[in-house]
């Protein structure tokens, strides 16, 4: 699994961070950073949660 | 297009003492196709919007706005009592993109999920000394009064850096803005000039003397004009105030009639979930033809998405009345969702989480002092919530 954000479009609801605190982050203006791309397995299914519910659409997941 | 007959035209969802939260008519919109058609109660024809993945879908749609000022907008105010704020610079949730977004990136800051956390001794110090005045005035109190508004406006006034001594005038006209039963049009027109007057005076301070807080960065960051600035200040001041006080004052009953979880933090989502406070809040007009769950919306037509009929679609969430705090399915959209989602959602489940720990632990023999179904429930707001909360211990 990979993980992509889009920052322009982040609205920094921090939605991905709450739930996958390992994977996601959010910079000194709010905006979403990755911590890493690649999740480790454990994380997988909060990244997943976190691409749902991210309000602007702003976390891509890819299964591959 | 679908070639059904026409839309199905319902009674606008009816509140009243008995369900005031109409979530059996919602159920019964969510089975007919598409939308259903409805009058507000000023005449006003809308959309019904109730289920889950068609409220996401109306709230992220590029043709669908939120600003008031469009044509055909609902005004659910007019009839249902809330004060129109929104002709104020700076009230960005009324805004569409881009220019909200040039609101919303100057306050993320401090928003944060790491900003919150900072926060978080002040809100439990704030929590504890409203529990504090509660045990010295006895052992009755009425909660919503008492506990619920006070500490959200206390811990908005400290974040904007509103002096400890004019906390109690700031908390006192906040009050009147959200008692749309006890105060007239124009006391709320009254209070809510009042607290302009004030927040630019503040802002002028601020200006000269630049402080650790809110309303000092903001102004740091050069991005908005004193007049903007002092309309986002209102706007965080009213949109975090009731909403924030109907959820602490739901979620003490809702504990208390479960209280093998009361001293869990894992409740708060759910309760934002079950009780759904801001269900009419997040109102919409399209501003093109649209269509959603295969209803063409005409440009000009209202909609209003209902959070709280989205919150217990069964597509969503198995068993979506009962209480389940282990529940697996996180969607709620209790904070709306979309580029407005809301911005306090990360204090108000560092509020909500504290008032509930603090007042259990505190104060363990908590009771109603009043049968469950004497409990005075909002059915005549936008909001859903708790007129009053009696209590004794
Ligand atoms: C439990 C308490 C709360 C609930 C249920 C709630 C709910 C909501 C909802 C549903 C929206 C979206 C409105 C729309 O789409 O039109 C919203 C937006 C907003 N909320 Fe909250 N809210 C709460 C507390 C707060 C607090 C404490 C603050 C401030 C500190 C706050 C500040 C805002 C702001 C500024 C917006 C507009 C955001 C934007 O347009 O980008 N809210 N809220
Ligand atoms: S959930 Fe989406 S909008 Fe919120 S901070 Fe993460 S990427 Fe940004």
């Amino acid at each position: 699994m990979r993980v992509t954000v889009d920052r322009d479009q982040c609205v920094g609801a921090g939605q991905c961070v709450l739930n996958a605190p390992d994977v996601f982050d959010q910079d000194d203006d709010g905006v979403v950073v990755l911590v890493t791309d690649e999740p480790g397995v454990q994380d997988r299914d909060a990244v997943r949660a976190a691409g749902d519910l991210c309000p602007s659409r702003s976390v891509t997941v890819h299964e591959d | 297009m679908t070639t059904s007959p026409g839309p199905t035209v319902v009674d606008f969802p009816l509140r009243t003492p008995e369900e005031p939260l109409p979530l059996s008519q919602y159920a019964s919109h969510r089975e007919q196709s598409g939308l259903v058609r409805s009058y507000l109660p000023n005449g006003m024809p809308i959309w019904l919007v109730t289920r889950h993945e068609d409220v996401r879908a109306v709230l992220t749609h590029p043709k669908i706005s939120a600003n008031p000022d469009n044509e055909g907008f609902p005004n659910v105010g007019a009839t249902m009592g809330v004060p129109k704020q929104d002709q104020i610079p700076g009230w960005f949730v009324g805004l569409d993109s881009p220019e909200h977004d040039r609101f919303r990136k100057v306050l993320i800051p401090e928003f944060t999920v790491r900003r919150v956390r900072d926060l978080r001794p002040a809100v439990e110090r704030t929590v504890d000394e409203r529990i504090d005045a509660l045990l010295a005035g006895g052992n009755t109190a009425d909660l919503v009064e008492d506990f619920a508004l006070p500490v959200p406006s206390l811990v908005i006034s400290s974040l904007l850096g509103v002096p400890s001594a004019d906390r109690d005038f700031f908390e006192s006209r906040t009050r009147t803005l959200v008692a749309i039963r006890t105060s007239t049009d124009e006391q709320r027109a009254t209070a809510t000039r009042e607290l302009l007057r004030y927040i630019n005076r503040l802002i002028a301070i601020k200006d000269k003397w630049r402080g650790d807080d809110l309303i000092s960065r903001l102004l740091s960051t050069g991005q908005l004009s004193h007049e903007e600035l002092s309309g986002v200040l209102l706007l965080l001041l009213i949109a975090g105030h009731e909403t924030t006080a109907n959820n602490i004052g739901l979620g003490v009953v809702t504990l208390l009639s479960n209280p093998e979880w009361i001293g869990s933090d894992r409740v708060v989502e759910e309760l934002l979930r079950l009780h759904s406070v801001a269900d009419m809040v997040a109102l919409r007009v399209a501003v093109d033809d649209v269509e959603i769950a295969g209803q063409r919306i005409r440009r000009g037509e209202g909609i209003v998405p209902l959070i709280a009929a989205a919150n217990h679609d069964t597509e969503a969430f198995g068993c979506p009345h009962a209480f389940n705090p282990e529940r697996t399915e996180r969607r709620h959209i209790a904070f709306g969702y979309g580029v407005h989602q809301c911005l306090g959602q990360n204090l108000v489940r560092v509020e909500m989480e504290i008032a509930y720990r603090r007042l259990f632990e505190r104060i363990p023999t908590l009771e109603l002092a009043v049968p469950m179904d004497e409990l005075a429930f909002k059915y005549d707001g936008i909001l859903f919530g708790l007129h009053e909360l009696p209590v004794r211990w």
